[in-house]
């Protein structure tokens, strides 16, 4: 952050921006304002002027996403919300928050009328706390028999369950559970540790519930209150006071804290959280610098200094294995950096680790351009951290989609900011994610072997890819509706679901959704592609058509075409057809109709509409790759 | 009562009740300003806790009747703890 400007400048400037109508510039300067100053004080201002920023953002190329959130609640959560408002501004987020009346969640969510449900959220957030959901266990522990705490706690499950069954028949929205907390102190002192039938071990219990419930259902997900409140521990963490004179629980140093755990659930579920982390090298990912010091100099290691740069790699080591891409991007003579890389005794991350490597002095924008176009991801995609305010400074002036991250003086303190970027945050885990830098590697030697050939169908059949097609499971779920959230470039009409969404379509009659599996003489790449298709009497629509980047251009697409088409004309449909709806990233799809003989029905301002006759034309399936179809083929 | 003071909680009033700050004066208060609900008083309590690092009471927080009262509250708080 440039040195010269101070919050109460950034104010002056701010408002002089938006009066001149620079509002790009406004709604960057008013990002950093609440960088550095966040908290009850800024958000008032940060808050308004969001407000009129918004629609006339909107005007621009790059509007804020839109999220509704709503919360059901046991307590005053109002005095966050603006701080949430702000932190969600941070991130291209345009948040509407509703919140509904006290205590009043089991209504809410049973009357299909109820104003949640009027209001359409995205995602709804059920803070409840302990006192208010479980009074007996929390209060009168003392005076319930075994048998009676039992049955509480049973009844407060129970009801969990009820409440997330009915809300799932009202609403398709994700929902973000609090765990209820277990109390500071308990009412029979030591004792209550002694068993598990103690007031934490029925609260315990309770939680465990909630975990079981949210593997149960789609699009719901456990915050774990108990966890955060012992994370800055209980005693600082409530505020008596507060609590009795304005049901505000959370001490006014804490709210922020409330807000930023609210955010490492809206950022996964709004999609803008990051793929891959490009790293600096000298200073960042060990200390002092290497073409100066050597590979004597520099500190990496297990002990006080070293050990701060290997607390940093151990996290970017837990990011990798979340499925997040690393990368380098560094000012350094390549041999001296890839010698420490690879040959340091005290790295715990060495170059098979990163998915990109950039080690030159072209400046950082430049090179972070390039791991974009190198990994087939968008550069919002891209997160950036480095020791250098200069260079962060001009990485954000240079590509503001891209996501920097603010290291703090103190090595010290490394590791503990890069864990708290909430854009690190999944929801679930695919075992893509979990291998995805390994199949970068393989992708290198691939791209490495396709130049040696003479034609490219030399190359597919060199390849020997095999594409196994199936219909939608409770086991692909997950990653189906995580390709449609998150595959942009060859996708067809960018339609985006939740899991939720998905398992809905797949009972509903007409809908096909077949998702699309490859392997290759490489590897494994995983779960990659997806169809879904919707009958409608002898015409057959294709709702969504999208492929993973990974295996783009190698004819896996034609193959997916080929047997939804060959499916469809098997179930009697006449025409397949399907719209084209041109987003700022998927070109690549473009031509998709065309290339296979589709013709054009119509164009509009949203897109255009392609059909094939099916009882004259096919597509035909490309001979060098291998159809698997465990189930046999047809529906 | 000091402008410093004044003027800081006038500004903060103004970003809280999306009122400009021409129109707020020591005599705003609930009754005068519609966006003063009780919800934007916990709000207003919160951001001087915080600007002015001080705590307020339950008996304080009901002192603050209108900006002019919140501002001297505010003053004699900052007199009574030296920074």
């Amino acid at each position: 952050m440039s040195p010269e400007h101070n919050p109460s400048n950034l104010r002056g400037e701010v408002e002089c921006l938006i009066a001149e109508g620079s509002f790009d510039a406004a709604s960057r300067r008013l990002s950093e304002l609440w960088r550095r100053e966040p908290g009850s004080a800024t958000a008032g201002f940060v808050n308004s002027r969001i407000d009129q920023l918004r629609d006339r953002l909107l005007l621009d190329k790059l509007p804020l996403a839109k999220f509704k959130l709503a919360f059901l609640r046991s307590f005053t959560v109002e005095p966050i919300v603006p701080l949430l408002r702000a932190e969600a501004f941070l991130y291209g987020i345009d948040l509407e928050v509703h919140v509904s009346d006290f205590n009043t969640y089991v209504q809410d969510i049973v009357d299909a009328g109820s104003s949640l449900y009027r209001f359409a959220p995205n995602a709804v957030v059920l803070a409840v706390r302990t006192k208010d959901v479980a009074p007996d266990l929390a209060r009168e522990f003392a005076d319930l028999s075994p048998e009676a705490a039992r049955q509480a706690a049973d009844r407060v499950a129970r009801g969990y369950e009820q409440w997330v069954t009915s809300f799932r028949q009202h609403s398709q929205a994700a929902l973000i559970i609090h765990s209820l907390e277990r109390p500071a102190h308990p009412s029979l002192g030591v004792l209550d540790s002694q068993s598990e039938t103690g007031q934490s071990g029925f609260i315990r219990q309770i939680n465990r519930e909630l975990r079981r419930i949210a593997e149960e259902f789609h699009g719901v997900h456990i915050l774990d209150y108990d966890a955060l409140v012992a994370r800055y521990g209980s005693e600082n963490w409530h505020d008596e006071r507060k609590w009795l004179t304005a049901r505000l629980p959370i001490a006014a140093d804490h709210l922020l804290h409330m807000a930023r755990e609210w955010m490492r659930f809206l950022l996964p579920l709004t999609g803008r959280t990051a793929k891959c982390l490009a790293v600096d090298l000298d200073n960042t990912l060990w200390g002092g610098v290497i073409g100066e010091e050597g590979m004597t100099g520099i500190k990496v290691g297990p002990e006080y200094p070293c050990a701060a740069f290997q607390a940093l790699q151990r996290v970017l080591l837990d990011l990798s294995k979340k499925g997040i891409l690393l990368a380098v991007c560094s000012k350094n003579n390549l041999d001296d950096a890839m010698e420490a890389l690879d040959k340091h005794p005290g790295m715990l991350l060495r170059s098979r680790h990163f998915a990109a490597l950039r080690i030159n002095w072209t400046d950082k924008s430049q090179n972070l351009r390039e791991i974009a176009q190198e990994l087939n991801i968008g550069i919002d995609s891209l997160a950036f951290l480095d020791d250098n305010p200069f260079e962060r400074e001009q990485v954000r002036a240079a590509l503001p989609e891209v996501t920097v991250i603010d290291l703090p003086q103190n090595p010290l303190e490394y590791a503990a900011t890069v864990r708290d970027s909430p854009v690190f945050e999944r929801l679930t885990l695919s075992a893509e994610d979990q291998q995805r830098t390994a199949m970068y590697a393989e992708q290198r030697q691939r791209t490495g072997a396709e130049q040696s050939f003479q034609s490219k169908e030399d190359f597919f059949r060199f390849l020997e890819q095999e594409a196994e097609l199936d219909a939608v499971s409770d086991l692909t779920l997950a990653r189906v509706a995580q390709l449609t959230q998150k595959t942009n470039q060859f996708n067809l009409t960018t339609r985006r679901y939740s899991e939720a969404q998905i398992a809905e379509m797949a009972k509903k009659p007409g809908w096909n959704i077949r998702s699309v599996r490859v392997r290759d003489r490489f590897g494994d790449h995983g779960l990659v592609g997806v169809a879904i298709v919707l009958d409608q009497g002898d015409q057959c629509e294709i709702d969504t058509f999208l492929l993973s980047c990974r295996v783009i251009g190698r004819t896996v697409e034609t193959a997916l075409l080929a047997h939804i088409a060959k499916s469809a004309a098997h179930r009697g449909c006449k025409r397949l057809v399907g719209w084209f709806l041109p987003t700022r990233k998927n070109a690549p799809a473009r031509d998709f109709y065309s290339q296979h003989k589709f013709a054009l029905v119509e164009q509009t301002s949203e897109g255009s509409l392609w059909s094939l006759d099916l009882t004259q034309q096919a597509v035909a399936f490309p001979a060098w790759v291998k159809l698997i179809t465990p189930n046999g083929g047809h529906d | 009562m000091s402008a410093a003071v004044f003027d800081q909680i006038r500004t903060m009033a103004s970003d809280l009740f999306g009122v400009p700050e021409e129109r707020i004066t020591a005599d705003s208060s609930p009754q005068t300003l519609e966006a003063w609900d009780s919800i934007q008083h916990l709000n207003l309590v919160l951001a001087l806790e915080e600007k002015f690092s001080v705590q307020l009471s339950p008996e304080e927080i009901e002192q603050m009747t209108n900006i002019g009262e919140t501002a001297k509250l505010i003053e004699s708080k900052l007199q009574a703890t030296p920074r």
